[in-house]
């Protein structure tokens, strides 16, 4: 297959993952959107790795997945956070950074 | 052949991430973002990126996963699918001009590579030796500065979700403080020879305040 298509369904998953993150409301389900993307990006970039014939990409796919699971664990910490305060687990309603 | 492994793993990660977003329960979501993820994962073999493509399996749809089941076990799902006003319209809207902007920015972009079937595939391309080598040499910065921040993210997490302090409304607190002790199990009334009836309808010995009975002792217990 041409390296267009991959890219094709990179930007499909990418805009997927947008239009998640802008509709949803639950902070859970946000972070995975914001997963969606991340390896929609991953995806772009492991496709121009194979384009170009170079394994720089394919190094940066694999950091951008250390990135996302430092950024999943410190969200998934912020929601049992959230949880144990007994706060609404709505990001409509979480719109203060005070206590 | 490929076309067609190509076309399976395609359609099965967008349907997954549909799934993400469409379905109502955060756990169904968190299932479909798994299959979604293994999907990926074979387009990454198709690319041959065998290495990449082993690590999304074993770290992201195992470990990852895990995770977030844990999690969403734990908090329980929200009712609350989508936005209200504005956004909910405005927010697909603007994904599907994103995508068309993004389409024509790939198609018009006018290089020579995306139409191919990319460079010619040399041996050892995407190995977990030859991707260790990288790691270890061209980027090496890179790599110690994912693991401090590994290390700063699990922290991080363990510093956020931890049992804290006056983190509880008071009356909760106040509960685990005053659980009121049933009857017979070595109160300091009962060493000094004073014994509380076991049931409501005897007298108290000595004339001592009933304070507490057997029969409604556990039942404030319980304010974990």
């Amino acid at each position: 297959m041409n390296i267009g298509w991959y890219l094709a369904v990179s930007a499909i998953i990418f805009c997927i993952g947008a239009g998640g993150v802008l509709v949803r409301r639950n902070p859970l389900v946000i972070l995975l959107c914001l997963e969606l993307m991340l390896n929609a990006a991953n995806l772009a970039l492991v496709a121009f790795s194979r384009m170009w014939g170079n394994e720089d990409g394919q190094v940066f796919a694999l950091i951008v997945m250390v990135v996302a699971a430092a950024e999943v664990t410190v969200g998934l910490g912020l929601v049992v956070a959230i949880y144990r305060r007994r706060l609404p687990i709505d990001v409509d309603e979480l719109n203060e950074l005070q206590g | 052949m490929s076309a067609v492994l190509f076309f399976i793993a395609a359609i099965g990660a967008i349907t997954g991430a549909f799934g993400v977003v469409m379905l109502r329960n955060p756990f169904y979501s968190v299932l479909a973002l798994a299959f979604h993820l293994v999907s990926l994962a074979a387009l990454f073999l198709l690319l041959r990126a065998e290495f990449v493509a082993a690590a999304q399996v074993i770290v992201y749809a195992g470990a990852v996963m895990v995770l977030y089941v844990f999690v969403v076990a734990y908090v329980g799902g929200g009712e609350q699918v989508t936005t209200r006003g504005a956004l909910r319209v405005l927010g697909p809207l603007f994904a599907l001009a994103l995508a068309i902007e993004l389409c024509i920015a790939m198609l018009g972009a006018g290089l020579k590579g995306v139409n191919s079937k990319g460079a010619a595939y040399a041996p050892g391309f995407g190995t977990p030796g030859s991707i260790g080598k990288l790691f270890l040499t061209k980027f090496l910065f890179p790599f110690e500065a994912a693991s401090i921040l590994l290390l700063v993210a699990a922290v991080g997490a363990v510093v956020l979700a931890r049992r804290r302090r006056g983190l509880e409304p008071d009356e909760q607190l106040e509960e685990r403080v005053e659980v009121p002790r049933p009857a017979w199990t070595g109160t300091m009334a009962e060493a000094g020879g004073i014994r509380l009836p076991i049931h409501d309808d005897q007298p108290a010995p000595g004339g001592v305040p009933v304070a507490t009975t057997a029969e409604d002792g556990p039942d404030h217990e319980g304010g974990w």
